[in-house]
């Protein structure tokens, strides 16, 4: 059997299946004669689950940090409530079993709280359905598969993996995962590139189709599983593997030079990210720096924003690991499809025109504020570049500008220190942007062309829609155009030019940028030696003619 | 007995963060803490009785201690709620 989903992390993977069901728990309702040994029940059942959740929270601590692992205090609050332990025990009293006696008194719980007008407290009702099914699992002796002893070459599959489940499970013995739920910026998909495990998402219903044991083959190139495959497609994908690892080990030489074309122009080579723990895969691979931090995910799957510090923290360990190498930051890119429930933004018709990004957080100053505070105090960690996406007009980076020096009065007067010289630049992914590139290269230090949302804007197209996806065409010479021209205007003022959209990673497009003058491009950690490996192989002069070629006389 | 009133001054009110610290701090005496809202009693040492609360920047609540580290306890509970940090 061939199932087709989303490829979320790249390489081939061969291995047997691990299902990893979320058991339906039937709860039984007998009745109790002996109360005070339900009551010792139940209590022995919350000592397991607490000393369950304090191992996993352990793990989760070592392996994805602090604020992975917080989740699991609000477990453990919940199991040692006092209001929720007294219902239960008047539950038994009245002759309930602990299993049922638990069920009622979480549902009274969670209704409250989803009842209540508030994605944190919704949130907080999923936790008390969480850890009352993990007692109730307990009591009725329903074991889970143990994660931590996964045997070697398994491919876990799932309907979504937790942050819990990924936690515990031996990575070395993982050889992909495939889920039903999920995008390319889920959990899954991106501890699965954090370990370069290859992994597919987002098919229908793999577990009840997939068996323990079952033979699988997942192409995280192209998002293929196959369920026991015949012999003959086995010897082709483990041809393939082979051919895969020879590759990467062949493109290992490039890890050490710095990137130059042919010619011998130097093109600076850096990686995005959009995860802390991505820095070791750009630094793995030779990354000369970080092209884009993609803040956002700081701030998704959570109910609040993350703390100052949070962020502080998060930001100083990725320049303290970049070391001097350049790390650009770039601030909230909120709106158009990535939305945050916590921060009450109301619907809007057109969310890609309306108020996204930069727009956001002018709108929202404290918001803003407080990234700008943390991204400063860890300036002095590494070499900071901060970025603002989206902007359209002058006026948006003198206000970003008047912002930032509110906010360094502010860190002044409380003799924080920050670095004096650190870099500002924007994105220029607006078509307003790139025509007016040569007044924005006055105001800033550094351009990053954003050519997914570039192209969008200046094509109209929706290119998730599949009825007009076929227009969606990086060649097109409007959009080369407005490419040159912001590099033509920025080089003109002495600033250089990034590409940090998926163009960059794009190697029949490499050629292209390096003929359009581009300085640097930022790549997905996982594809930078390959992109070394084409810029080599690339003569920019050559590129240079076909380029006039393609966008005419301007 | 001791007992205080006091209104919410942080953006989240008793939600999120702020309730689980409060908790965790309340659990840490030996008194019985009760938070008194609109005629609602709950134990402050009660996530989810607190959370229920649903307690909002602006709202007053009224606190009362009772038992041998009271004074403690309300010490250290006033000087949180005045203080809590977004």
């Amino acid at each position: 059997m061939t199932l087709k989903g989303i490829p979320a992390s790249e390489g081939i993977g061969l291995g047997r299946a691990i299902v990893i069901r979320e058991s339906d728990s039937e709860i039984s309702n007998t009745q109790v004669t002996d109360i005070n040994t339900e009551l010792d029940r139940f209590l022995a059942a919350v000592e397991r689950a607490k000393e369950e959740i304090k191992e996993i929270k352990e793990t989760a601590q070592r392996n994805l940090g602090e604020k992975n692992a917080m989740i699991f205090d609000a477990h453990l609050l919940i199991l040692e409530d006092p209001e929720l332990f007294n219902m239960v025990k008047e539950n038994i009293s009245k002759g309930m079993n602990a299993e049922s006696a638990l069920d009622e008194s979480a549902k009274f719980f969670e209704t409250i709280l989803s009842s209540l007008e508030d994605e944190y407290m919704r949130e907080r009702a999923n936790d008390i359905r969480d850890v009352t099914s993990r007692v109730i699992k307990i009591l009725s002796h329903k074991e889970e598969i143990d994660l931590k002893s996964i045997p070697s070459c398994s491919i876990a599959v799932a309907r979504e993996l937790t942050p819990s489940q990924t936690a515990q499970m031996d990575k070395q013995n993982v050889r992909g995962f495939v889920t039903e739920k999920g995008g390319k910026t889920s959990h899954t998909a991106i501890i699965a590139r954090t370990y370069e495990i290859p992994a597919v998402v987002g098919i229908g219903d793999i577990t009840s189709v997939v068996r323990d044991g079952d033979f699988l083959i997942i192409d995280g190139n192209d998002g293929t599983v196959y369920v026991n495959p015949d012999e003959s497609i086995i010897r082709e994908y483990e041809k393939r593997l082979e051919e895969e690892t020879r590759k990467k080990e062949e493109l290992r030489k490039f890890l050490q030079i710095e990137a130059r074309t042919q010619d011998g122009r130097r093109i600076k080579l850096v990686a995005n990210i959009a995860h802390v723990d991505e820095t070791d895969v750009a630094l793995k691979n030779g990354a000369e720096g970080v092209g884009l931090f993609r803040t956002e995910f700081l701030f998704m799957d959570r109910t609040e924003p993350p703390s100052e510090e949070e962020q502080f923290q998060a930001y100083k360990t990725v320049l303290e690991k970049m070391g001097e190498r350049p790390v650009i930051i770039r601030t909230l890119d909120i709106g158009g499809d990535k939305s945050i429930p916590y921060l009450n933004i109301p619907k809007e018709e057109n969310p890609f025109l309306g108020c996204r990004a930069i727009r956001l957080c002018l709108a929202q100053q404290d918001l803003f504020k407080v990234q700008l505070r943390a991204l400063l105090r860890a300036s002095v960690y590494g070499n900071l570049k901060i970025m603002f996406p989206m902007i359209s007009c002058i006026d948006e980076i003198i206000q970003t500008k008047e912002i930032m020096k509110e906010v360094k009065t502010e860190l002044d007067k409380e003799d924080v220190k920050y670095s004096e010289d650190f870099e500002i630049g924007i994105m220029v992914e607006t078509p307003a942007a790139a025509i007016i590139s040569d007044m924005l290269a006055e105001e800033v230090d550094f351009f990053s062309i954003g050519s997914n949302d570039l192209i969008q804007y200046t094509l109209v197209i929706d290119r998730t829609n599949d009825k007009v996806s076929y227009l969606y065409n990086p060649l097109h010479p409007a959009v080369l155009r407005l490419i040159k021209l912001t590099v033509d205007n920025a080089h003109k003022k002495g600033i250089e030019v990034g590409v940090c959209g998926e163009i960059a990673s794009d190697l029949n497009m490499v050629p292209i940028l390096i003929g359009l003058g581009v300085d640097e491009l930022s790549v997905s950690p996982s594809k930078v030696l390959n992109v070394k490996k084409k810029i080599f192989e690339t003569n920019s002069e050559k590129e240079k003619m076909t380029i006039q070629k393609l966008v005419g006389t301007m | 007995m001791l007992e205080v009133k006091i209104v919410l001054k942080n953006q989240t009110g008793l939600h999120a963060r702020p309730a689980s610290i409060l908790v965790t701090e309340a659990g840490k005496f030996k008194s019985d803490i009760y938070i008194l809202k609109d005629g609602r009693e709950i134990n402050a040492k009660s996530i989810l009785g607190v959370l229920s609360m649903g307690a909002r920047k602006g709202d007053e609540i009224t606190i009362k201690i009772s038992g041998e580290d009271e004074e403690q306890a309300l010490s250290r509970l006033t000087e949180l709620l005045e203080n809590f940090e977004e």
